[in-house]
């Protein structure tokens, strides 16, 4: 799932304070699951910038709210065309696609990001989530015992652990495991430690040419599945 | 084929010493030169490092060529953090043409334990990689396949923890340096004999050089605090204690003495090849140790 942060209220405050009349958009999918851009949050920053501008010299503003299901599809952005229609800029509270999505669809409205969209994350306990993908685009999970060293090394380094490692845990921060060993002691347990003597070139970049685009095959779609340029 | 001085004093039978400095926060190279002169001929070689701790300094490469042209013997500490696969060839390049041959190849600290806490960490390679990247430079080749016009060689070299706390791990990686062609390694600071000798019993089975790092520690709290923030260092509590208790000003004078007992007991029990003397500011004392241990030891 992508996990992502709301702004503080005072940089909120600063990018909206210019237009007069701002929709709040909200994302009923990640962001909502996440507690950062779904229905709730949407009315809750709703309330908060009507009090941040009943206190500030500029008390002309009219907000709005809308959440629609998905900020990253067509279909439901396309619900947001009539609402927008007289409005001076969206506070959009969904992810960075989510945000670019509807830049893209109404050109000429102003799109603010009220969230720092943060990570893809795995849910470990409540208000928890760990970054343990980050779309590298060259799985090999199965080489490390479905623990990425990619994402969960602070270096992604391929070839083991580096010599920072205490306790178990990782250089960069002593809280944090340190993937290189976790890999090794469940590589370990499943009988395959033969995976890390192995020598890992020198990861392949050319996979990720920024931005990535994925054509997929599927129903009405005639992509070959490649992830390209 | 030899490539370098250090590597022709690796083949012999000699114990060897190497010690490294610290190129300074800035453009004033005044204080590494004087270094430079006061250890080159006292030591095999002399590392030099590179942005070491993540900390932002005058470069690895400019300090090695300031060694050379000094008449000192360098070995180029090169670190994966901040260059990727185009910066760290160009760089092997310049420094073979100029005669930097020896080149200890490292993953490089997290930037977050460095002054520069919000750059991007590069880390195209790690340290395995960099060994094999010198390797195919070596064949006559880049890492995009291209043929080049001038062949590189190095002496290639690694680090390796043997007092780990979970060595098993750190053994693999060992391994897999060496099959990557690094022929002499710089341990992280010994302090338990004991563990170099059990990571020697391992190592021996290589055709490959060990030599033990030694810290000259200066107080307790030096040591503490490379504990909580030095990477892969592991004071033990024994060796805190011992300069702990020692009278206020005195501290580094133990450090010397436990540096040399742990020189000389590594030199006289012939556990490795030599030691690698990191004083980590305080390079003036290291000819002061050099000379505390060249009385023959009953060989």
């Amino acid at each position: 799932m992508i996990v992502a942060n709301q702004k503080p209220l005072n940089e909120i405050w600063g990018m909206v304070a210019p237009y007069r009349r701002v929709l709040i958009v909200g994302c009923g999918t990640c962001m909502t699951v996440c507690g950062t851009g779904g229905e709730r949050e949407v009315a809750f920053l709703h309330h908060a910038l009507r009090l941040i501008e009943s206190k500030s010299d500029q008390s002309n503003h009219i907000f709005s709210e809308y959440t629609i299901k998905r900020q990253c599809e067509p279909e439901f952005i396309e619900m947001l065309a009539e609402k927008i229609q007289d409005k001076d800029a969206v506070l959009s509270l969904g992810c960075g696609i989510g945000i670019q999505a509807i830049a893209e669809r109404f050109d000429t409205l102003p799109v603010l990001p009220g969230v720092n969209t943060s990570i893809i994350g795995m849910s470990t306990m409540q208000g928890v989530w760990l970054e343990h993908c980050v779309a590298c685009g060259e799985c090999r999970l199965d080489e490390t015992a479905g623990i990425c060293p990619v994402a969960r090394c602070a270096k992604g380094i391929l070839n083991g652990p580096c010599g920072g490692t205490k306790n178990g845990k990782c250089e960069s921060n002593r809280d944090m495991d340190c993937a290189w060993i976790l890999i090794y002691k469940r590589l370990e347990k499943l009988g395959q430690l033969d995976k890390m003597r192995r020598y890992y070139p020198m990861r392949n970049f050319q996979v990720i040419p920024r931005p990535r685009r994925l054509i997929k095959l599927v129903a009405g779609g005639n992509g070959d599945g490649q992830l390209s340029l | 084929m030899v490539n370098s001085l250090f590597e022709e004093k690796l083949n012999s039978s000699e114990f060897l010493i190497t010690t490294e400095i610290g190129p300074p926060k800035g453009a004033d190279i005044s204080e590494m030169l004087y270094l430079i002169d006061l250890l080159k001929d006292k030591v095999d070689a002399i590392n030099v490092t590179d942005n070491q701790s993540s900390v932002m300094r005058y470069p690895s490469l400019g300090g090695c060529l300031l060694v050379k042209e000094h008449g000192g013997e360098p070995i180029l500490q090169m670190t994966c953090r901040d260059r990727n696969r185009l910066a760290l060839q160009a760089d092997l390049l310049f420094a073979y043409s100029r005669g930097i041959t020896n080149v200890l190849c490292l993953t490089g600290d997290s930037i977050g334990v460095g002054d520069h806490k919000e750059a991007k960490p590069v880390f195209d390679a790690d340290s395995v990689q960099l060994l094999k990247m010198i390797h195919t430079l070596e064949s006559g080749k880049d890492m995009g396949g291209n043929d080049l016009k001038g062949i590189p060689g190095f002496c290639k070299g690694a680090t390796v923890n043997p007092e780990a706390d979970v060595i098993a791990p750190q053994l693999i990686k060992f391994d897999k340096k060496v099959e990557a062609g690094a022929c002499f390694f710089q341990t992280q600071g010994i302090f338990d004999v004991a563990a170099l000798r059990r990571f020697m019993q391992y190592a021996t089975r290589f055709k490959v050089h060990i030599l033990a790092g030694i810290i000259v520690l200066s107080s307790a709290r030096m040591a503490k605090f490379m504990n909580e923030n030095i990477p892969g260092i592991i004071v033990p509590q024994n060796i805190i204690d011992e300069l702990a208790n020692v009278e206020k000003g005195k501290g580094l004078k133990k450090g010397i003495e436990i540096a040399i007992r742990t020189i000389k007991a590594i030199r006289e029990e012939k556990i490795c090849r030599g030691v690698h003397i990191m004083a980590i500011g305080n390079e003036r004392v290291v000819p002061e140790i050099i000379e505390a241990i060249k009385v023959p030891s009953p060989l």
